[in-house]
């Protein structure tokens, strides 16, 4: 009988591509909101991985038509031990269905969540979704695209820039010894013979001479240097994130900041920590919080503590200079800051932000950022900060955000710098 | 002994083609059986990821909940809940086989006879499937199937085929005639029809019927009922009868359909077709060793395979999930030769048509002309029900304890055949909802009528979430009658705003008619 044998393990291995789409728009809803409670529950440094994603099953269910609960249930069941025809049995407690109908199968699984897996791609899609990133951006955070040119053997063309003279040379030797090794045992072997026959002058001689004398242009032919034993450098692209970046992360923890203002802010320092991921080899994370004096802190404490009282932010700042200059020498460091606040500020303190901020700050650091996550006009410090803008246009953004998709613009700077 | 097709266990594509070829072999010459020609597809685990959320088929439309599919077996796969099944085969011509590269070699041969050889066998030969469905077109219906589908969301959006696919499937099991099939007439019928209509000619003619006086009747029958009789076919019904749907929206709820009638033999044959595959599987690969075609580890590790899938847990196991339709039937189609080659007195008493007759002619007619529920009936024997301890209880919420009714005693022989027949009886599973009643000539609604058996109602939630769907279809109010003893229980009412639920309209009686 005619049969066939295919391997089809090549073709088509994304065939439900579609559909887990169209399953993950549909339940955009849901996903999100665990979307955003993973944002807000992990740790700023650990954004890249998938995310294990559950939603009610009742949500995800497709209803038909089928019988409840209830009526004179028949069931035949398998491996009976002990009862004979008559018997009866006490319903079992609590569970649907019970171990005694056979129903438990079907329906009393305990199975109340749906659970699947997001891959990271996807979990940065969602993330990404409300900070309204354009694409290319999104792309750049997603993979890295930073290159560095390392060598990587040599090659026959090349520009003149990357010619390599002991290759080439060694090249040229060796050439030089193959092709002109025969030509020199000739001239050995004309050389022994008219030393044989001595000093008298013969027709022999003559021809003798008159051979070594050719041989001998012969072998002064063969070129020193030939085209052909040029070799380049060849220089590969290496994809690497360049150096070292710290970033200090800055926040007012004083009683006017609510959760919600600093969700918010979380959401921007995770921007910038994936953004500094992608472009730098190792990157550190430095968190300061102050109210009327700062504190170098750890991530739970930072995001999560309560603190009241009044606002001091130069205190931040200078703690940010000292830890600078102690920890992160600019040679091999570079440094990103980030400021979110809700702008209020002792009023005394402001201008002496600004001139900390321009004097030993801004010279330190790549990029500062800061954002004013407040719904009113402008505050204290924002007034203050107005004028760092215009000396340091390049390094210093600041915004204020009112809502997630607001955060963006204020890294649209950065972002541009960096992809020229 | 250089006639042992291969050995280790990698699989090599050349051992693949000896192993189709010998159990070819066995199988025609031997067996009898009768196949569609094979196409065996080697594929990775994932594939046979994709191809078990497209429920099998090797071509489908694009529907959110086959993501949901793939999501939860991708989910369960790698967390090591669940294997993923050895192989996957489809009704078609010709029948389309899917092994995972994973499997050893030993594993390859087993489902080849298994899947190429067994399953094969029973979608050519069973009636079910011969009647229903039609193996050569079912891919280009398929094909067809997701191209219109796929234009209908260029054109319409993709929004609005999905909701439409949602309430189709969600009547995807009521798109089935399962009381009616058109069948052939025969010859004699067809001339007894033709009389039938020469005789009603001849009386059209005859002058005399004119001169009889017209009595004036009252037009009594102005608004006959719609439609005439109950109708079973939810979706066709929509598909025939729905006042608002678009040409392109009937065509893909006759798409659903389609597919339901197509998978409707599947869902009625589970213990046949597990059954008969593994019990071919069994005995072929037994023929191969001793024929001296595989060696000794071979069997020894196939036949530790086939164990784990004949492994039936007991009923208060952990690792319950019901009968497996693999143990029943193989060990139901074991007993048929047994009953046929050695048969005990009990046997003779009990199933005297075929007793000691001949086996391989046995087996190949219970294959080809029953279903699960009457193969059950007719062939589940006293000793496949004392293996298996079966027992039958029975819960009846007006009682305060579970009781049970029949053990694997000559009393319950009888009644346990019965009772598990009707459990794989898939029009006793399923409940009985039909189309009442139609109000043309009012607000159009839709009156469905649910009779209960044995008590038993409806699931109040999902049947409400299923209303909505359907009322997505009908697009005017639809009522749902839940009948208890012919008296009404529940009526569920699904309008443009809401849905809710008419408990007990004690004693107002309404005689079905």
């Amino acid at each position: 009988m005619a049969f066939l044998i295919i391997d089809r393990r090549q073709q088509g291995k994304q065939k439900s591509a579609v559909n887990r789409q169209r399953f993950l728009k549909r339940f955009k809803k849901h996903i999100k909101e665990a979307v955003t409670d993973a944002v807000n529950k992990r740790s700023i440094t650990d954004m890249e991985r998938g995310e294990e994603i559950s939603i009610p099953k009742k949500d995800i269910s497709e209803p038909i038509f089928h019988s409840g609960k209830g009526g004179k249930q028949h069931r035949v069941l398998p491996g009976n031990k002990e009862f004979v025809r008559g018997d009866r049995i006490d319903r079992p407690k609590g569970g649907s269905g019970g171990g005694g109908g056979g129903e438990a199968s079907n329906q009393g699984e305990g199975m109340d969540e749906f659970v699947f897996e997001l891959n990271q791609q996807e979990f940065l899609d969602f993330m990404f979704e409300d900070l309204e990133l354009p694409n290319m951006v999104r792309k750049q955070l997603k993979d890295s695209d930073s290159y560095k040119l390392v060598k990587g053997g040599y090659l026959k063309e090349g520009i003149p820039a990357r010619l390599n003279v002991v290759q080439s040379l060694r090249g040229a030797k060796a050439r030089r010894i193959a092709l002109g090794g025969a030509i020199k045992r000739e001239i050995r072997a004309l050389e022994e013979e008219l030393d044989e026959l001595g000093e008298m002058a013969s027709e022999r001689r003559r021809e003798l001479e008159y051979q070594l004398e050719r041989t001998r242009r012969r072998l002064n032919h063969i070129p020193f240097l030939d085209d052909f034993d040029l070799r380049y450098n060849n220089m590969i692209q290496q994809p690497t994130p360049t150096t070292s970046a710290v970033m200090f992360c800055l926040m007012d923890v004083s009683g006017s900041m609510t959760q919600d203002i600093k969700d918010l802010a979380k959401r921007f320092f995770v921007l910038l920590h994936l953004f500094l991921k992608r472009h730098y080899e190792k990157t550190e994370v430095v968190f300061i919080r102050h109210h009327t004096k700062a504190d170098e802190v750890d991530e739970e404490e930072f995001f999560y503590s309560r603190e009241t009282g009044g606002t001091v932010v130069s205190s931040a700042l200078e703690l940010m200079k000292t830890i600078a200059q102690e920890r992160y020498p600019t040679d091999s460091w570079n440094i990103y800051a980030a400021q979110a606040s809700d702008g209020e500020n002792w009023a005394d303190d402001s201008p002496k932000c600004s001139e900390l901020l321009v004097k030993s700050l801004l010279p330190l650091v790549q990029y500062y950022a800061y954002v004013e996550i407040s719904s009113g006009k402008e505050q204290e410090l924002w007034r203050a900060y107005d004028a760092v803008t215009d000396q340091f246009p390049d390094r210093f953004a600041m915004r204020n955000v009112k809502e997630p998709a607001d955060i963006f613009p204020v890294f649209r700077d950065l972002f541009e710098r960096k992809s020229t | 002994m250089s006639k042992l097709i291969a050995e280790g266990s990698e699989w090599t594509f050349q051992a693949l083609e000896d192993f189709e070829r010998e159990i070819s072999r066995i199988a025609s010459d031997k067996y009898r059986l009768d196949t569609y020609s094979n196409q065996i597809e080697i594929i990775s685990s994932e594939q046979m990821m994709d191809a078990y959320s497209s429920t099998g088929m090797p071509i489908g439309y694009h529907h959110w909940s086959y993501g949901k599919q793939f999501l939860s077996t991708e989910q369960r796969y790698r967390k090591g809940q669940i294997g993923l099944a050895y192989e996957l085969v489809i009704n078609s011509d010709p029948c389309i086989s899917y092994l995972m590269e994973e499997n050893s070699l030993t594993l390859q041969a087993l489902v080849i006879a298994h899947a190429c050889f067994g399953h094969n066998s029973f979608f050519k030969g069973n009636y079910l499937f011969r009647e229903w469905t039609d193996a050569s077109a079912i891919v280009n219906y398929l094909l067809f199937a997701r191209n219109f589908i796929s234009e209908c969301e260029e054109r319409h959006g993709v929004d609005a085929v999905e909701a439409l696919l949602d309430s189709c499937h969600a009547l995807m099991n009521l798109g089935v005639d399962r009381f009616r099939r058109p069948r052939p007439i025969s010859p004699e019928e067809e001339k007894e029809r033709q009389k039938e209509r020469e005789d009603f000619l001849q009386r059209q003619v005859n002058d005399l019927w004119r001169t009889i006086p017209q009595k004036e009747t009252e037009p009594e029958d102005a608004h006959p009922r719609f439609p005439s009789e109950p109708q079973e076919n939810l979706l066709y019904f929509i598909e025939k009868n729905a006042p608002l749907l678009e040409p392109w929206e009937r065509e893909i709820v006759r798409i659903v359909r389609k597919i339901a009638v197509y998978y409707y033999p599947q869902r009625q044959t589970k213990v046949m077709n597990e059954g008969w595959a593994t019990f071919w599987h069994y005995n072929l690969m037994n023929d191969l060793y001793d024929e001296g075609l595989i060696t000794e580890g071979t069997i020894l590790e196939f036949l530790q395979s086939h164990t784990n899938v004949v492994y039936q847990p007991d009923y208060d196991s952990p690792y319950y999930s019901g009968i497996n339709p693999y143990t029943l039937g193989f060990a139901i189609f074991s007993d048929i030769r047994r009953v046929c080659e050695n048969p005990t007195e009990e046997d003779k008493r009990f199933s005297p048509e075929y007793a000691g007759s001949d086996w391989l002619d046995t087996v190949h007619y219970a294959m080809a002309n029953y279903k699960d529920e009457s193969f059950i009936l007719q062939y589940l024997t006293p000793k496949v029900i004392r293996d298996l301890k079966l027992f039958a209880i029975m819960d009846d919420d007006a009682d305060s304890a579970i009781s049970v009714t029949a053990i694997h005693d000559d009393y319950g022989y009888r009644k346990l055949r019965e009772e598990l027949a009707d459990q794989h009886n898939l029009s006793k599973q399923e409940p009985d909802i039909q189309v009442w009643e139609v109000a043309l000539r009012g607000d159009r609604s839709m009156t469905l009528r649910h009779n209960q058996r044995d008590r038993i109602p409806l699931d109040e939630d999902d049947t409400k979430e299923t209303l909505k769907h359907l009322h997505h279809l009908w697009r005017f109010d639809v009522h749902l009658e839940s009948l208890r003893d012919d008296k009404l229980h529940r009526v569920y009412h699904c309008t443009d705003q809401k849905v809710w639920v008419d408990a007990e309209k004690g004693g107002q009686s309404q005689k079905s008619d």
